[in-house]
């Protein structure tokens, strides 16, 4: 076998030669080539990386992506990702998949793959509608969306994606938004590098049954405005002028929006975002518009020790130490415990 | 004759029997299973054949001395074969009215009847509605009964130890064990052993149970006994030499899985939801880490298929376990091995239904579920178990199949299997011939759909350079593997599915006839556990002069290739299950055959006598319609 030098893959190294089936304009693209990117910017080895979907118009990816791809069924795929894990530890593990495969159908897959947190990477394509089987509400529409199945609005509240994952006690919360090139791939490729369970919501148009849904804070002209940019280290400041910033209010126990320069606030008072603290990332995950920014990026990075299947294989090791190197011996598995001879 | 005390006659001080069947029965906190556990060993010790049915309820607790709460365990022994744990009891030891009330009507008449009258109170008698005492009140009459204050002489035996009241009677079960030691002759030293062992970290416990089963098996020794309780012996059975143990269904099955993922060279990853009975194979293997077995104890069966699925994709052996509710759950994801074409083993624990049933009694009932039970054309193998040491092997072959093959296998227990314990001779490992899977390698012309002749796909696991490929449930083009939804490709595929999985049977034993001839008047099918009463019935009929025989379906799908000509060899065919007739529409739909069901679902295994008379009636209808 030949040996090759390994070169620098670009993102169009990890496309497939499969015809991509999505709608035309559908936020699926931007995402697809956002991941695309990032996997070419952490040189992520196309042997040794997963992606797992469910189903959903989300869940067709892996079929364009050039990596090993697992198509699964509607829900499940955080529990086929489990498996895939927890059989090879050396693979990279994505799970990518929608509103409704993620918090509906497979809600409890994906709270007990966070809270067992096995190292697997899960993008939640949020477009807060069901794009597949034609434009039903989803878990996460918001009340009073009319829908086929809701024609007079929808009369059930949504679930909060990063506050079901933070509920789950979810060790990397991160979020982006299918428009923001600019931003996605990092993103993604930091949730990679965690190790542990780390889940992204990714903002998505779905441009035929849910189109525009995000424009107050996703759209170019708003963005600075209505979108809060967290990085760790840094003070959470956004605007055109960089001018307003996010202060935490100990009287009402919750942040506030304050202008630098007016009503004598400083720089100082502005919160730096620190992504270990999880009490300010509880906070973070229940900003939302009209009254707030929408925060992205990094909200919560803090890993464990050690993440599940890292802690299953230790388990694995400990019990062959009684082996002292020697093969396990099935015969003596058998002969364990009581046994008795029968003479001839 | 299977449960009977034919032969017997006098030997010295004891009472000679060729066979004997005795059933422990009490309240569940009684520690009935682990008493007949006990006698169990020293049984198999004592070299007799034996059969065991352990039948306990499905509340952890219930209400003490109810009816509902008693948990009992039979065991059939003898100096010859067994292989049933014995229709009718000629000992039942019953530990409460709940008991004997409940245990009664399956002791043979004139058979022994021991009972512990420290219970027997007014109180008791009301839980169970006895209107009045049964010792006295005729209810006993037509049996033999030995009635002692089991209680209070288990107190005494253990006063010393200073233990409260509570936990003094607790040590009732072995008082009770220690006089049934003396009555058949065993030696109470394995019992002693292992009660050191259970109670190492309490010296005191451990003392007061040997000493309460010491005192059982005093007082046998030293109180007058009515002459016709005395002492009994079973002579030992011819039983090949050889290392012997007690094996269960279930250590058997996850030992089997163990062995087959070792010969066949793969890892297992074995992801289980609890569920009654089957959660005791996760157990079982969740103790086994040192053997290549990874656990994973999963958030339900849902994602426990997946998983399993999941770790097959990446090149382990996925193994998943359940019974029938938790099968039903995991059918779709089922259906995606089928579509992907991976090896999946899926443990049926078969127990009563329809919906929650009878959680803890046998039935075996999912044989629809498993052969058809999917969305679509979605065939699969099925395999069924007869007995725990047939389980083994029935294990290792699920594993070879599924690996070999890329397919779901599903393997077919019951209840009575899982739970029941037979002496086993354990075998010599190295000398099965290992069944090492080949993973896909060469990029060269590579596909994930590529097959060989016997339409098997080649398997490339994650992690493997150059053959990264994609899968999913959405059908897929049989020359690319990429997905296609043409008409003609879904028919081909449709076909491919089906000649894969029939092409099995060229790979499987022909079926053979365990007794009888291979034509004749009448053949008697059946699969699973229903094997001891079916063989004992058939032997009894065949010993008479009857012309039947026995044939018993290990490969329930595909079936052996033999099958339908064998069965058109007899004139009629009944087929006994443990359901309401599934083999039997099975047999009807793929030969037609006028095969004929004798269905029983009481949660209990069938007698032999009840099989035996259908045999005799069939035969004689027969006779007289001719």
């Amino acid at each position: 076998m030949n040996v090759q030098s390994p070169k620098k893959l670009l993102p169009k190294d990890y496309a497939t030669d499969q015809d991509v089936r999505w709608c035309p304009g559908c936020g699926d693209y931007a995402i697809l080539r956002g991941v695309q990117k990032a996997l070419a910017d952490m040189g992520a080895d196309p042997a040794n990386t997963v992606f797992v979907s469910g189903i959903g118009c989300a869940a067709r990816f892996p079929y364009y992506v050039a990596t090993y791809g697992f198509h699964t069924i509607h829900g499940r795929a955080p529990s086929v990702a489990t498996g895939v894990k927890l059989a090879n530890p050396n693979l990279t593990v994505f799970v990518v998949g929608g509103d409704g495969d993620g918090l509906s159908i497979g809600g409890n897959h994906t709270m007990h793959a966070i809270r067992r947190n096995i190292d697997i990477n899960y993008l939640l394509f949020n477009n807060e509608i069901y794009g597949l089987t034609k434009g039903q509400y989803s878990p996460t529409s918001r009340l009073g969306t009319r829908s086929p199945s809701t024609p007079t609005g929808s009369i059930d509240p949504p679930v909060s994606a990063l506050q079901f994952a933070m509920g789950a006690n979810a060790r990397f919360i991160a979020r982006t938004i299918d428009r923001r090139q600019d931003h996605m791939p990092a993103i993604v490729a930091r949730a990679a590098a965690h190790k542990g369970c780390s889940f992204v919501e990714i903002i998505q148009n779905c441009i035929v049954y849910n189109d525009g849904a995000f424009d107050s804070f996703a759209e170019k002209d708003v963005k600075d405005e209505q979108q809060l940019e967290l990085v760790h280290g840094k003070p959470m400041l956004f605007g055109k002028a960089k001018n307003k910033g996010i202060r935490f209010n100990p009287k009402t126990m919750s942040l506030e929006i304050v202008t630098i320069g007016e009503n004598g606030i400083s720089a100082a008072d502005i919160i730096v975002h620190d992504e270990t603290n999880r009490m300010l990332a509880v906070m973070l995950c229940q900003l939302e518009p009209p009254n707030f920014p929408v925060p992205i990026g990094v909200i919560y990075c803090n890993p464990a020790p050690q993440p599940y299947e890292t802690a299953v294989w230790a388990q694995i090791a400990t019990a062959k130490e009684k082996l002292k190197g020697k093969p396990a011996d099935l015969n003596a598995m058998l002969r364990k415990g009581a046994t008795w001879t029968v003479a001839g | 004759m299977e449960g009977g005390t034919a032969g017997a006659r006098a030997r010295g001080d004891r009472r000679e029997i060729e066979s004997a069947v005795i059933r422990f029965a009490g309240d569940s906190g009684d520690g009935m299973q682990l008493t007949g556990t006990q006698f169990t060993q020293a049984t198999a010790i004592a070299r007799n054949e034996l059969a065991t049915f352990p039948d306990f309820p499905a509340e952890i607790r219930a209400p003490v001395g109810t009816t509902f709460g008693v948990s009992a365990y039979q065991i059939n022994f003898g100096a010859r074969t067994i292989k049933t744990a014995g229709d009718d009891l000629d000992v039942l030891v019953a530990m409460n009215p709940a008991a004997l009330k409940t245990n009664l009507k399956d002791v043979k008449r004139g058979g022994l009847v021991i009972v512990d009258i420290g219970e027997f109170t007014d109180k008791n008698f009301r839980k169970v509605n006895y209107a009045s005492n049964p010792l006295e009140d005729g209810t006993l009459d037509g049996y033999k009964s030995l009635r002692i204050d089991m209680s209070r002489l288990t107190l005494e035996s253990v006063a010393q130890f200073g233990l409260g009241q509570k936990d003094g009677l607790r040590c009732k079960n072995m008082w009770a064990l220690g006089l049934i030691y003396w009555m058949y002759g065993r030696d109470p030293q394995v019992t002693v052993d292992w009660l050191k062992v259970r109670f190492a970290k309490n010296q005191t416990l451990a003392d007061a149970n040997i000493a309460a089963l010491k005192a059982g098996h005093a007082f046998g020794e030293t109180a007058e006994m009515p002459a016709e309780v005395g002492q009994i012996l079973v002579p030992a059975a011819p039983i090949r030499p050889g290392l012997y143990r007690a094996l269960t269904g279930t250590e058997a099955v996850a030992w089997g899985l163990v062995t087959g993922a070792h010969l066949a060279r793969l890892p297992m990853v074995f992801a289980g939801y609890p569920i009654t009975p089957a959660s005791a194979l996760l157990h079982v293997l969740a103790g086994l880490k040192e053997y290549d077995v990874l656990t994973f104890q999963a958030e339900d069966e849902i994602a426990a298929a997946c998983a399993a699925i999941g770790a097959s994709y990446a090149g382990a052996l996925g193994v998943t376990s359940s019974s029938g509710p938790g099968v039903a759950l995991k059918t779709e994801a089922i259906g995606l091995a089928i579509a992907t074409e991976l090896p999946l083993v899926i443990v049926n624990s078969q127990r009563g239904g329809p919906s929650t049933g009878l959680p803890t009694k046998t039935e075996q009932s999912d044989l629809y579920q498993s052969v058809w039970g999917r969305n679509a054309d979605a065939p699969l193998v099925v395999l069924a178990a007869h007995s725990p040491g047939d389980a083994f092997e029935v294990a290792i072959e699920s594993v070879r199949i599924a690996a070999h093959y890329m397919t779901p296998v599903i393997l077919l227990t019951d209840g009575y299997i899982a739970n029941a314990s037979e002496p086993w001779q354990i075998p010599d490992l190295s000398k099965l011939a290992p069944f090492p899977v080949k993973f896909r390698e060469n990029p060269e012309g590579f596909h994930p759909f590529l097959r060989d002749e016997r339409l098997v796909r080649n398997w490339a696991k994650p992690g493997t350079p150059g053959l990264q490929h994609r899968i999913g449930g959405i059908e897929k083009d049989y020359n690319s593997g990429n997905i296609s939804y043409e008409p003609e490709n879904h028919q081909k595929m449709t076909d491919v599915r089906r000649n894969r999985i029939l092409g099995i049977a060229k790979d499987i034993p022909l079926q053979k006839v365990e007794a009888g001839n291979a034509k004749g008047r009448l053949a008697v099918v059946g699969w699973g556990s229903t094997y001891g009463p079916i063989s004992r019935a058939v032997d009894r009929c065949r010993a008479d002069g009857l012309d039947v025989s026995h044939i018993h379906l290990r490969h329930i799908w595909p079936l052996p290739r033999n099958l339908g000509d064998l069965l058109k060899g007899f004139d009629q065919v009944i087929v006994p299950e443990m359901n309401d007739g599934q083999l039997v529409t099975l047999l009807r739909a793929q030969y037609l055959v006028p095969a004929q069901g004798l269905n029983k679902v009481t949660g209990k295994p069938f007698k032999i006598s009840e099989i035996e008379s259908a045999i005799r009636d069939r035969l004689a209808t027969r006779q007289a319609a001719e």
